[in-house]
């Protein structure tokens, strides 16, 4: 099978974004990667896109492909909550490889802070948990997640001052991107002493509501002179609700991680960077920590080493992640992948984390409940 | 509404707790599925619990999500592994701990009836 090549990547800013709906900000990441990967509209023969809770439709590939003036010969969307973008990407590479397609646009974006109230956003978000057995007690994703927190940090000695290392990381690498929502630096100190939302998580814990889009096109042949292969993809699914999940040692994420690593003939220890979704701080830490890059319990303390710095072994998340660049929906997962594309294609500006060679990229929807793992290859 | 989970629904009505055990292996079901989570047994039926278990997981709300929930909040929210063997979430009394033995009770909310755990006397 042919190789599948990340070759250009958009997005819009990230945060309040006043009076523009879903397929405007769709719209303007996908412009900017059609231009990043000097692709014209007729050359996309593959559209995937994702969902937006603020633009619920039957078909929302086709009418973002009416908009912006695109005839490709394979299209649809994909709805796996935060997951969203590693699949399509999956995807896109399968198309790419299979020869169906040779140029797939993937593009997600929502107006997810400003089209609607806060409170509609976290209910909305809320039935990912079981409507007869969870959702009636008032529980919301952050709960779900502060429960989850609340076994693991109990099984593995993790402590909330390590958690509270990756909201100041994330904080440290948005204040160098431009179009982050979050820029403003944050101590440990303050982590631990926002307002509760749900124990043991604060504010400072929980990812912001952002609006923004972003996206990438797969491409048969590498262009513009980058050179970064989709060398393995995997995936993982062993539950959909919270109180499903047996155990805290496999949530699904190492499952996924081993098929895509499998599939790449690469290792855990080849990789040198990493885009891991990090809805919570504790999304992250756990993700870290089962995927490996961390022992049990360790996580905060490898990120206090400074291990997962701009500037240490495994830069992680360079952008800010979901917790400071932000989170608008599918884009907020899919904006790991584009940064990992342009620390890979060296393109990362002031961010740039030296020469990366191998970029470990990894996402999950739900609570832990749909995971994809990429592997991305810098050639030559 | 008809789901799966009416027997849960009706039973929670009427102040009873009920859990789906597989009527091949025994083994218990948490939440609803129509096969068994081990043997993959589709003869799944439903038992009445004592409503007795172990805290797995437990957090306190602060940040509720609509007007209703934040009359009650902070409230107190905790995953229980009941001795019959499904695990369940539920309210729980503030305070309770991973580990705790708690028993169920009911309480009325917006309507509809809802588990609390206590801590068992």
């Amino acid at each position: 099978m042919r190789t599948a090549y990340l070759a250009g990547a958009g997005n819009t800013p990230f945060g309040r974004l006043e009076g523009r709906d879903a397929l405007d900000l769709m719209a303007q990441a996908a412009a900017h990667a059609l231009e990043d990967a000097a692709l014209g509209r007729a050359d996309i023969d593959g559209l995937l896109c994702g969902y937006a809770t603020t633009l619920p439709h039957l078909m929302l590939s086709s009418l973002f492909c009416e908009r912006f003036s695109l005839a490709p010969a394979y299209a649809h969307s994909l709805q796996l909550g935060g997951a969203t973008g590693g699949a399509m990407l999956m995807l896109a590479r399968e198309l790419v490889r299979a020869g169906r397609c040779e140029n797939v646009l993937v593009v997600a974006g929502e107006n997810r802070l400003t089209g609607q109230a806060r409170d509609a956003s976290i209910q909305t978000l809320a039935q990912v948990g079981d409507a007869d057995f969870e959702v009636p007690n008032g529980a919301t994703i952050p709960a779900y997640y502060a429960l989850l927190a609340s076994r693991y940090l109990h099984e593995t000695g993790l402590r909330e001052a390590d958690l509270a290392e990756f909201a100041v990381l994330m904080r440290a690498n948005a204040a160098r991107h431009a179009d982050a929502h979050l820029r403003e630096p944050i101590r440990r100190e303050d982590v631990l002493a926002s307002k509760p939302i749900c124990a043991p998580l604060k504010l400072l814990d929980c990812c912001p509501i952002s609006d923004g889009a972003a996206a990438l096109v797969v491409c048969a042949a590498p262009r513009n002179g980058s050179r970064v292969a989709l060398l393995g993809a995997g995936q993982g699914h062993r539950h959909q609700h919270l109180s499903a999940i047996q155990g805290t040692q496999n949530y699904g994420a190492r499952d996924a991680a081993q098929r895509a690593l499998a599939e790449a003939r690469l290792g855990i220890g080849d990789m040198d960077y990493l885009a891991i979704y990090d809805s919570f701080t504790i999304t992250l830490a756990i993700l870290l920590e089962e995927l490996g890059f961390a022992p049990r319990g360790g996580s905060g303390a490898r990120a206090r080493r400074g291990d997962f710095a701009l500037d240490g072994p495994l830069p992680l998340n360079t952008h800010g992640g979901l917790l400071a660049f932000g989170h608008s929906g599918v884009a907020g997962g899919m904006a790991h992948a584009v940064e990992a594309y342009r620390q890979l294609a060296g393109r990362a500006g002031e961010r740039q984390a030296g020469t990366r060679r191998r970029a470990f990229v990894h996402a999950d929807g739900g609570v832990m409940s749909a995971h994809v793992s990429l592997v991305l290859g810098r050639e030559g | 509404m008809a789901s799966l989970a009416m027997p849960f629904r009706e039973g929670l009505q009427r102040g009873e707790l009920r859990y789906q055990a597989c009527s091949a292996c025994g083994t218990a079901q948490t939440l609803a599925r129509y096969a068994c989570r081990r043997c993959g047994g589709t003869q799944l039926e439903w038992r009445k619990s004592a409503g007795r278990g172990v805290v797995y997981a437990v957090t306190v709300v602060a940040r509720a999500p609509s007007e209703d929930w934040r009359a009650l909040a902070p409230y107190t929210l905790a995953l229980v592994d009941l001795d019959e063997g499904a695990r369940l979430m539920g309210h729980a009394e503030p305070g309770v701990s991973i580990g705790d033995r708690v028993e169920a009770t009911v309480f009325e909310f917006a309507g509809r009836r809802l588990l609390r755990f206590r801590r068992e006397p």
